[in-house]
């Protein structure tokens, strides 16, 4: 075999071989992790995360601007920390509130932010206040038909 | 200078396992000749020039070539003095995914930085040498036997070694090939100024072209000597080798003591 | 007769002899293995500083085992897509078919299926390869011309192996992707806009493309090794060679499989 035909080959073999991964990097996946330095981490504490993941992403009106970084149990409040890494672009008055929300009706669960009206914007490792727990749907269940049957005890 | 022995074997012991295959041998190689090393199949000549090769070490005794003792060499020591070695193998052993021409020219790649010009005259010269100018192009495969070996041959004073060793050049070879093989063995040697060691089982073939004979049997050498002195000879075991394949129907390829034979073919007829 | 337990003799102590004999056989194989790894990592030099010996074997292991990988990727894709439609919609989910092609393209059948496929299409030609010119002494010969057939023969086709095999594999997904999209979204009619979108945002960068990547280049690591061992290593005769070309495709298709699992188990289990 020529050695120039054999390079064309090979020449051609790899630059298909990289188009294949950009297509897959571009076209296919897409970088959910927010860079570390692009970013800055804020802290919301919950009665209960539900089936919350690192990795699952934070929406506010719909739109992707971070994702979970860390959760852990505190010990000492008996509640869940969520570390919530956001992106720099985004800046979230410091009274934002956060709810666990479930995207359809099986779906994955994500973090909501709804801002709030404070002028004083959130900064590196500040705090949450204002959260709302992951609707347990167990939960819910229980405390309809506890309403059910009050309802219906006086009749 | 040393001295004019290009190859010494003192005392060389050699076993693959508990099978010992060398048991003492003794052999020196003069600049510019043509050595034989004969002997039946499986009595160690090919051990012996892997040996000389430094492929294996032996357990006792040295080997040195141009002075340098092979045991206490180390990888790059072997490679350099290799440099100055050729090896012709059984069946040549070209690489089979290469041209003709890159084979030969595959030393001059791998050790020199001859510009490409170069190379190609070297190689052409080379291949010329042995008659084979014309097949360059050739792939291994589309070569006789013949012409593999002297293509072989071509490869292995390549880089103008000072010591070509040959394993089995005749082994399989028409009687042409086997005359043309023979003679460039002689005129190589003879014009680049090389040392030869031939292996072989072919007494008449070199017989015409040695300059010394060293007969291995059993592991020792049995006899040695100039073709002439190999001819007169009346050791039985030296006879029986010389003389028995002109007779044809003996066969050769067992080492023994003649009366041992004589036995073996009692049995057979009985 | 008495029954004498006769333990000298006694077929148990025979098996177990066998047994251990082969345990230990197998160890001083795999040590063989591991030696003859360290030694094709020291002697890469030559492999990288004349590239054009690491080029020349790319064409025989990439390049050749392109028509396979690419038609194997495409009809596996096309059958993720009618296998996930059928399912899916089931359950409504139907837009969800390019995350389900895709995610099991990059994270598993991709790696997995090009690496079985190299395997067997070019692992088996390089141990018979090495086997032959091992049993026809061009490797004692090119040791014979001072030059090391580790650094010279062994070495460019292992980088050309572990260079190929992402390569490989990479095609093998984007071709099946395009055959789940051309059989769901073509024929079948799912919404182009979410086959897509949904893939998208489902498909992770790191998570999935990423870790497939490294998953074929372990697998690369691993086939072009036992390859290359098993010619080295072969009997230089007819039967030697023909048996180790078929344990490089027993040896490494096991190898590929087990090493997935190890692989998936630390970059899946530990994410989430």
């Amino acid at each position: 075999m020529n050695k120039t035909v054999l390079d064309l080959w090979v020449g051609l073999f790899v630059i298909a071989g990289i188009a294949a991964l950009l297509f897959l990097a571009l076209k296919v996946g897409s970088t959910s992790v927010v860079s570390v330095a692009n970013s800055y981490e804020v802290v919301a504490r919950f009665d209960n995360i539900g089936g919350l993941k690192p990795r699952a992403p934070i929406k506010s009106a719909g739109v992707v601007v971070g994702r979970v970084a860390d959760i852990r149990f505190d010990n000492e409040t008996f509640e869940a920390a969520v570390t919530l890494r956001l992106d720099n672009r985004y800046a979230f008055p410091k009274d934002t509130a956060a709810a666990i929300m479930t995207s359809g009706l099986l779906g994955e669960q994500y973090i909501g932010l709804e801002a709030g009206g404070d002028s004083r914007m959130l900064k590196d490792q500040d705090q949450l206040f204002i959260t709302q727990s992951a609707v347990v749907l167990e939960n819910l269940i229980g405390r309809f038909m506890y309403g059910q049957a009050q309802e219906g005890a006086p009749q | 200078m040393h001295n004019d022995n290009l190859v010494e074997i003192e005392n060389v012991e050699f076993g693959y396992g508990d099978r010992p295959v060398l048991k003492g041998i003794n052999l020196t190689a003069r600049r510019g000749q043509v050595i034989a090393i004969m002997g039946s199949s499986g009595c160690g000549k090919t051990t012996l020039l892997r040996l000389i090769g430094g492929q294996i070490k032996p357990g006792r005794g040295t080997v040195r070539v141009a002075g340098e003792s092979l045991g206490e060499l180390d990888q790059a020591g072997l490679y350099r003095l290799r440099r100055k070695m050729g090896m012709l193998f059984q069946f040549g052993a070209l690489f089979t995914d290469i041209s003709v021409f890159d084979n030969v020219a595959f030393q001059l790649r791998e050790h020199t930085d001859l510009p490409e010009d170069a190379i190609r005259d070297l190689v052409l010269m080379k291949l010329h040498a042995v008659g084979l100018r014309g097949a360059s192009q050739l792939m291994p495969a589309e070569l006789s036997g013949g012409m593999a070996r002297r293509v072989a041959l071509a490869r292995a004073i390549a880089l103008e070694p000072m010591l070509v060793m040959y394993d089995e050049p005749f082994a399989g070879l028409d009687p042409i090939s086997l005359g043309i093989t023979g003679n460039l063995i002689r005129r190589l040697t003879d014009t680049l100024g090389l040392t030869s060691l031939v292996v072989t089982h072919d007494v008449q073939e070199s017989l015409k072209i040695v300059d010394y004979i060293y007969f291995v049997s059993e592991g020792v050498i049995v006899a040695e000597g100039t073709a002439a002195e190999i001819r007169a000879s009346d050791l039985p075991y030296v006879h029986q080798f010389v003389h028995g394949e002109a007779d044809g129907p003996v066969p050769f390829h067992y080492p023994a003591p003649s009366y041992a034979d004589d036995l073996r073919l009692g049995k057979q007829r009985a | 007769m008495p029954m004498t337990c006769d333990w000298e003799n006694s077929v148990l102590k025979q098996s177990i002899e066998n047994l251990g004999n082969s345990a230990l056989q197998g160890v001083r194989r795999i040590g063989f293995a591991a030696r003859f790894f360290v030694a094709v990592l020291l002697h890469s030099g030559t492999a990288f500083r004349r590239f054009g010996l690491t080029i020349r074997e790319m064409y025989f292991t990439g390049v050749l085992s392109l028509i396979i990988i690419l038609v194997s990727g495409l009809f596996v894709g096309m059958v993720l897509g009618l296998q996930g439609y059928e399912t899916l919609q089931t359950y409504g989910a139907e837009e969800a078919l390019g995350v389900l092609v895709a995610l099991s393209l990059v994270r598993e059948l991709g790696p997995v299926v090009a690496a079985l496929l190299f395997a067997s299409r070019a692992g088996s030609a390089i141990t018979a390869e090495i086997g032959l010119m091992k049993a026809t002494e061009q490797l004692s010969a090119m040791e014979m011309m001072a030059v090391d057939p580790i650094a010279r023969v062994v070495a460019p086709r292992f980088w050309a192996g572990v260079i190929s095999m992402p390569l490989l594999a990479a095609l093998f997904s984007a071709m099946g992707i395009f055959g789940g999209y051309l059989v769901g979204v073509q024929l079948i009619g799912v919404d182009e806009g979410a086959f897509w979108s949904q893939m998208k945002s489902a498909v992770d960068l790191e998570r999935d493309i990423l870790n497939g990547v490294i998953k074929s280049v372990v697998f690369g690591v691993a086939i072009t090794t036992i390859a290359l061992f098993e010619g080295y290593d072969a009997p230089p005769t007819a039967e030697g060679v023909s048996g180790a070309t078929t344990r490089t495709v027993v040896a490494s298709s096991l190898a590929v499989l087990a090493l997935d699992f190890v692989l998936t188990a630390f970059m899946f289990r530990g994410l989430n």
